[in-house]
């Protein structure tokens, strides 16, 4: 992990995970330069494995190891056990990279409060240092992706325009242009996998280098002997760098456009990620803007300081009235129809939550099954779209070729993922997915994983569940009794008995050491105060709408 | 949770075509800022379910009266309407005609990779856009002539879809 890795990466290639952000969610067909990188990738269904030292990985396992350092090293700062996390995803991230991104952090032991898109993260550190109303962009140039989000701040709101970008263009990109002027300049044959890794980290340098000095002697000498040294100069660079600068601008123009605004329209422009240090990305940002961007705070912890922001609001700490988030999907969801094509469901930049629903028909007389393919992308045919998930509704009675009415319903939650349910109409026949086990892990592979992690620490695993339901059991209780205090009118006196009764059951499994136990008593009074909760939030709207009128027609 | 409620009376909004934007916009910031499922994170599974349900209807009924097309849509539903029954697809002979000639204007533009061609045309046909906006309000909010908003309507989706295709063909010519 971290620095230790970093060294480790030229002696030991093949087993340094170096930018694994890159393969979540993504086959092996996925990745671009797989010629140019030192693994040994293992083609498995739905997501690429990397046979390491250490056995075959995934992506979710790599990021799960860095998630449980990165915990630990939470608990030791903050002195206790962590309650929760808001992840931070690309926002260009689609559903497959988000679900395998959650799935390494419960593989780590990580409750998710919410995954949170890095540029909005982003906007929350600025907005609120800055107190800003407006439009704004945000520009966000990492080591392996690059996100563009439009946003506009209103009294404490950031609604989330349009977002685009692409998941696999970063800094690694600009790293690979130097070596390839490296290996040019030194004519150097076939690389070995440590020598292709050292010249890796020496464009790197040279890169940072040219952050501060207008060029760099680039010293190379290879494990064959062969050697370069040659100096590279900052416009050098620049021109190797103007081809990854347009791809940036194209995602920033669509962004614009879906959003419905020119650049005159923008307010500022926040740069975030480490790449945005180069001088030659500012200057494209700033020209293509027509405005210096905003630079103030450090790119590479903008994200995350905006994220421990809304994880203390999302874990209850503030009042909650200071700021909302109101974020979109980045990617239209939709399903195959007949002929290979895509049918959009949910278009791209739709604010989440949201759920939308398409009725769909048989084509054959006597069908009595569907089969259903979801989809996420802007392309027509449905073979250029990612493929979330394929399943089949069955059991439809048969009757005359279109006659069935077949309702599809997508639900996308507040972090961005994906549900699909499947219904006839006429019968009632009903089927649904958790749009997840069609690639990547489905939860038979987390449970296994998670049980290997804990083979040789089983009572640790133990007490580590119990010890959450305990927390959570302690927090429902607290939360059901004073929402009871608060709103008894709304309650009939049985439905308060039923509730008493549910949750004096609760409390004596707390003092008992069943964690399944403790799990099913929580479920069981989450069910018997689902009317309750509709019922006070019903008065909530009430109350809050009855405002709005008074201020709009006093 | 109502849902026999029409999305205007969810913001406290006349169902009418004209729009009050800024009432809309605070009405809908202040019903997110009491459901949204970022409020409820600490709380109980059944108080986030709710407030999933809440903020996917409240961004659902936005959504809808924002935009141009969907709100006449949904006015005519209220009225038993389908605005955009496949089997009335009935269209004056004038507009299609200009139709024609945009679609010319747009193949002409991206053949001489012409952005000023562009740029010019996408005001044209916001002009219109906005034009057949206040025939709606007179159809649907003074006159109540619901089939001739149900033309209008349609037309308007035509108008969308030509400035997608502008979309589409700066996005071919800025590479």
């Amino acid at each position: 992990m971290g620095y230790t890795a970093q060294r480790a990466q030229s002696q030991d290639p093949h087993n340094t995970l170096i930018s694994v952000k890159r393969f979540m969610g993504r086959g092996l067909k996925d990745i671009d330069d797989v010629a140019s990188m030192p693994y040994h990738f293992v083609d498995a269904p739905g997501m690429v494995q990397i046979k390491t030292i250490a056995g075959v990985k995934s992506p979710v396992e790599v990021s799960a190891e860095i998630l449980k350092v990165l915990r630990a090293r939470a608990e030791s700062a903050l002195g206790g056990e962590l309650v929760g996390a808001v992840i931070t995803v690309p926002a260009y991230f689609d559903d497959a990279q988000r679900q395998a991104t959650k799935d390494a952090a419960q593989l780590a032991g990580i409750n998710v409060l919410r995954l949170l898109n890095e540029p909005t993260a982003a906007a929350i550190a600025y907005g609120l240092d800055n107190t800003s109303e407006g439009v704004f962009a945000v520009y966000d140039l990492g080591g392996g992706t690059f996100d563009i989000s439009i946003l506009k701040l209103s009294k404490g709101v950031f609604e989330v325009l349009a977002t685009n970008g692409d998941s696999a263009l970063g800094g690694d990109d600009f790293d690979q242009r130097v070596f390839c002027w490296m290996v040019e300049k030194g004519r150097f044959q076939p690389l070995s996998a440590s020598d292709m890794r050292l010249l890796l980290t020496k464009a790197r340098d040279a890169k940072e280098a040219l952050t501060e000095h207008l060029d760099v002697r680039v010293t190379v000498v290879l494990s064959t002997g062969e050697m370069m040294d040659a100096t590279l100069t900052q416009a050098e660079f620049n021109a190797m760098a103007s081809s990854l600068l347009s791809k940036t601008l194209a995602p920033t123009r669509k962004a614009l456009r879906d959003a419905g605004l020119t650049v005159g329209d923008i307010k500022g422009v926040v740069m975030v990620g480490g790449s945005t240090r180069m001088p030659c990305v500012r200057q494209a940002v700033a020209e293509f803007f027509k405005q210096a961007p905003l630079t103030n705070l450090d790119p590479d912890k903008v994200v995350a300081l905006g994220a421990a922001m809304q994880a203390d609001v999302l874990a209850g700490n503030r009042a909650g009235d200071d700021w909302l988030l109101l974020d979109v999907i980045p990617l239209s969801l939709g399903l195959e129809t007949m002929g290979g094509l895509t049918e959009k469901v949910i278009p791209r930049n739709t604010t989440i939550p949201t759920a939308r629903a398409q009725e769909f028909t048989t084509f054959k007389d006597g069908q009595t099954a569907m089969s259903v393919h979801v989809l996420q992308g802007e392309r027509e045919l449905a073979v250029d779209c990612r493929s979330l998930a394929r399943f089949e509704l069955r059991g439809i009675p048969p009757m005359v070729a279109g006659a069935a009415r077949i309702r599809v319903t997508f639900q996308v939650d507040a972090d961005g993922l994906l549900s699909v349910s499947a219904r006839e109409q006429s019968t009632g026949v009903e089927t649904s997915v958790q749009v997840k086990p069609s690639y990547g892990l489905a939860d038979d592979d987390i449970t296994r994983m998670l049980k290997d992690a804990f083979t040789h620490a089983r009572d640790d695993m133990v007490a580590r569940a119990l010890n959450e339901q305990i927390v959570d059991a302690n927090g429902l209780i607290a939360a059901t009794r004073a929402a009871m205090q608060e709103d008894s009118a709304l309650l009939a006196a049985d439905e308060a008995a039923a509730i008493d009764a549910s949750m004096a059951a609760l409390e004596k499994l707390v003092t008992q050491t069943d964690h399944l136990a403790i799990k099913r008593g929580i479920e069981a009074l989450n069910a018997v105060t689902t009317d309750f909760a509709q019922r006070r939030m019903d008065q909530n709207v009430r109350r809050a709408m009855a405002g709005q009128k008074l201020e709009t027609f006093g | 949770m109502d849902f026999t409620q029409t999305h205007f009376a969810l913001f406290g909004l006349p169902a009418t075509y004209a729009l009050d934007r800024e009432h809309l916009d605070r009405a809908y910031r202040e019903m997110q800022n009491t459901v949204h499922p970022d409020r409820f994170a600490a709380q109980s599974d059944a108080e986030q379910r709710v407030a999933m349900q809440w903020a996917t209807r409240a961004n659902e009924a936005y959504r809808t009266l924002k935009h141009p097309v969907d709100r006449g849509v949904y006015l005519l539903q209220l009225q038993g309407i389908d605005a955009l029954d496949a089997h009335n697809t009935q269209m004056a002979p004038a507009f299609l005609m200009q139709q024609m000639e945009w679609r010319e204007a747009i193949d002409d533009a991206r053949g001489a990779k012409r952005v000023d061609a562009l740029d010019a045309l996408m005001d044209e046909l916001r002009i219109t856009h906005r034009q057949i906006e206040s025939q709606l309000i007179d159809l649907l909010d003074a006159k109540q002539d619901f089939e001739g908003a149900r033309e209008a309507v349609r037309q308007l989706r035509f108008m969308d879809k030509l400035i997608a295709e502008v979309g589409d063909v700066y996005e071919e010519l800025e590479g």
